[in-house]
């Protein structure tokens, strides 16, 4: 049914959208840019892009935050095209999406407000995306207690933060723990809200939001072996949307060691792939995006000394861009179904990777480690 | 003489002479002991040198790493830096300096005393925290090379102020002190010997006078006698002359 008058309120924008994704680089594009000698040159080959001239006004040398804070702008625009277009539940949709951008301007700003930081400096920080009309006001606050209120009345973050966070919590808790309480509040609500969508919408959404929640509890596993915080601490932050939840989750709480990550994802066969070539990445060359980096980080280990035990940090490195490669799979699958709303999240996920890519590029042509280069994820 | 080369404005006497003998020693003694010094320095200077290189290319490499350790947890997580700055409340990595001896010189050496702080360890909690702990080492070693290089290039310059004392010293002795001193003590001596030789003349000279005066004296003592000796006939003629005076064949006894 939805297919029938899917068209009548989103069918211009989806065209939109997919005219969007013709113009992600390709993979013959990725190629002609690892070729530049120079930011010069790969300014030159990005004007030939959908990118078109957007460094044109930038002053030499550009830097290679100026290329991504420019491509995120050119992100930004297009986005706020979409949104201006976008009708209910559309609308609500691409709000939801700009959620997830806004708990990490919220975090951002108490911590600088805390701290008593300068407002614009603050402002300045923001990411585009998670920019809300009333974001100034959360600067005024001079107190925790108020900054609470503050939150609680002028953002749309109100109800994860009345759920999951006290005013209290604020004050002594550890901001990361914050950010991750509320990230999970989020996904949750996210896929609640997808799920009243129903239809290909809520079967897709829930396939990448799952792999979201997995990827986030399993990271934060891994990321808080070695510190101070707790077991049942870390057991709060997992979203129990993912397909671990819930015996999955419930392993990974009570792991101690990589190992145990790995035994606690051994159900799911698509997680399975990620560790296993693992520990074994960096030697055999199983790893698509770190194969040729075995040289660089030999040279590594002689140079750092007794860093050379951290076999286990480069094993986490390369699950990271194995959860990256598997994000932009099921976002590309995204596009092969028509009539549903995940197309719109994956081709923002997809833009954003496309520019931490051309980052990434950029900063190994101006760093001259033309060996990691290719260590970036094509999108097509 | 006295007007081949510089010498010190000092009475040509035989104390001032051993006085300035004996400095002569000292300054022979304080050069040899000073280019010892120059020795030990320069020897020191040249594996600071060395090991300066060393560190500055060290220092190129892991720079290099880090930042680009840098970029891989920008690539991971995003722009992350107002975060760390916000968390950090104590310093995790010191500096102490100490003092280090060399041939008398005191040299400061900087050390890295790395507290195990946790301040922002859960840092990119939900992604990307490997990379972050990761970039956190790089960096702290980073550092430590910097601290390094710091404590030899700061080694380094006061060695050269140093050395360049010591080798201004050192020839100062070698080429000013030590020859005027020999020229002193050679002015003292040629003066000496010519005190010696007038002394010597002058007492020659004297006793040629006196030479000369005993002969004057003698020479008229004689005269005096022969004069005497002329005169005396007219008296005994007069007979009434002194009968002790002169011999009388007659008188028997």
């Amino acid at each position: 049914m939805e297919a029938l008058l899917f068209n009548v309120d989103s069918g211009f924008l989806e065209g939109i959208v997919r005219g969007y994704k013709a113009g992600l680089l390709t993979q013959n594009q990725y190629n002609n840019l690892t070729q530049c000698e120079t930011i010069e040159d790969f300014w030159t080959q990005l004007s030939a892009t959908d990118y078109g001239n957007f460094l044109a006004n930038e002053p030499l040398p550009i830097s290679t935050s100026t290329i991504s804070d420019r491509a995120t702008q050119v992100l930004v625009d297009q986005f706020n095209f979409l949104r201006s277009n976008a009708v209910e539940p559309l609308s609500k949709f691409l709000e939801y999406m700009t959620y997830a951008y806004m708990i990490d301007n919220v975090i951002l700003i108490i911590t600088g407000t805390l701290h008593g930081r300068n407002t614009n400096e603050l402002l300045q920080r923001c990411h585009p995306l998670g920019v809300f009309d009333t974001m100034p006001a959360l600067c005024v606050a001079t107190n925790v207690e108020e900054l609470y209120h503050t939150v609680l009345v002028e953002t749309p973050l109100a109800p994860y933060f009345r759920d999951s966070v006290t005013a209290a919590d604020l004050d002594d808790l550890n901001i990361e723990i914050i950010r991750n309480t509320l990230y999970k509040a989020y996904l949750e609500d996210f896929d609640a809200f997808c799920q009243s969508l129903g239809g290909p919408t809520a079967e897709i959404m829930h396939r990448t939001l799952a792999f979201e929640a997995d990827r986030r509890a399993i990271n934060i596993t891994i990321n808080s072996f070695g510190t101070q915080l707790s077991k049942e601490q870390r057991a709060k932050l997992f979203p129990t949307i993912g397909r671990l939840f819930p015996e999955g989750n419930n392993a990974l709480a009570r792991a101690d060691d990589v190992d145990q990550v790995r035994q606690a994802c051994e159900p799911i066969p698509e997680y399975r792939a990620f560790f296993d070539s693992g520990p074994g990445g960096s030697s055999g060359g199983g790893g698509a995006s770190r194969a040729n980096g075995g040289a660089g980080s030999e040279s590594t280990a002689n140079l750092l000394g007794d860093l050379g035990d951290d076999l286990g940090g480069a094993a986490a490195a390369d699950l990271e861009d194995r959860f990256f490669v598997h994000e932009v799979h099921l976002n590309k699958l995204a596009f092969l179904q028509q009539f549903q709303y995940a197309v719109f999240y994956a081709y923002i996920k997809l833009k954003e990777q496309e520019i931490r890519s051309l980052t990434w590029i950029a900063e190994c042509i101006a760093q001259n480690a033309r060996d990691r280069i290719h260590d970036f994820i094509p999108t097509f | 003489m006295s007007g081949t080369g510089p010498r010190e404005n000092i009475f040509p006497t035989r104390m001032a002479l051993t006085n300035t003998k004996l400095r002569l020693k000292g300054a022979q003694t304080g050069h040899s002991l000073l280019a010892k010094k120059r020795d030990a320095l320069t020897t020191r200077f040249r594996a600071i040198l060395r090991r300066v290189d060393e560190a500055k290319r060290k220092m190129g490499r892991v720079m290099q790493l880090a930042s680009f350790s840098l970029a891989e947890v920008t690539y991971a997580t995003g722009d992350i830096s107002y975060l760390v700055q916000e968390q950090a409340k104590s310093a995790s990595f010191k500096v102490k300096a100490r003092q280090e001896n060399v041939s008398g010189v005191v040299l400061p050496a900087f050390e890295v005393d790395r507290v195990p702080g946790s301040d922002f360890n859960l840092t990119g909690l939900g992604r990307g925290g490997q990379q972050v702990l990761r970039a956190k080492e790089v960096y702290a070693k980073a550092v430590e090379t910097l601290v390094d290089l710091a404590s030899l290039q700061t080694a380094f310059m006061i060695l050269d102020e140093v050395i360049r004392a010591t080798n201004r010293r050192v020839n100062a002795i070698e080429h000013v002190i030590i020859p005027r001193l020999e020229n002193t003590i050679k002015y003292i001596t040629s003066e000496l010997d010519e005190m010696d030789r007038e002394e010597f003349f002058r007492l020659k000279k004297v006793q040629g006078k006196k030479k000369r005066d005993a002969e004057a004296t003698e020479a008229a003592r004689k005269q005096k006698e022969a004069a005497e000796l002329v005169q005396l006939p007219p008296d005994l003629a007069g007979g009434g002359g002194d009968l002790l005076g002169s011999k009388d064949e007659d008188v028997i006894f």
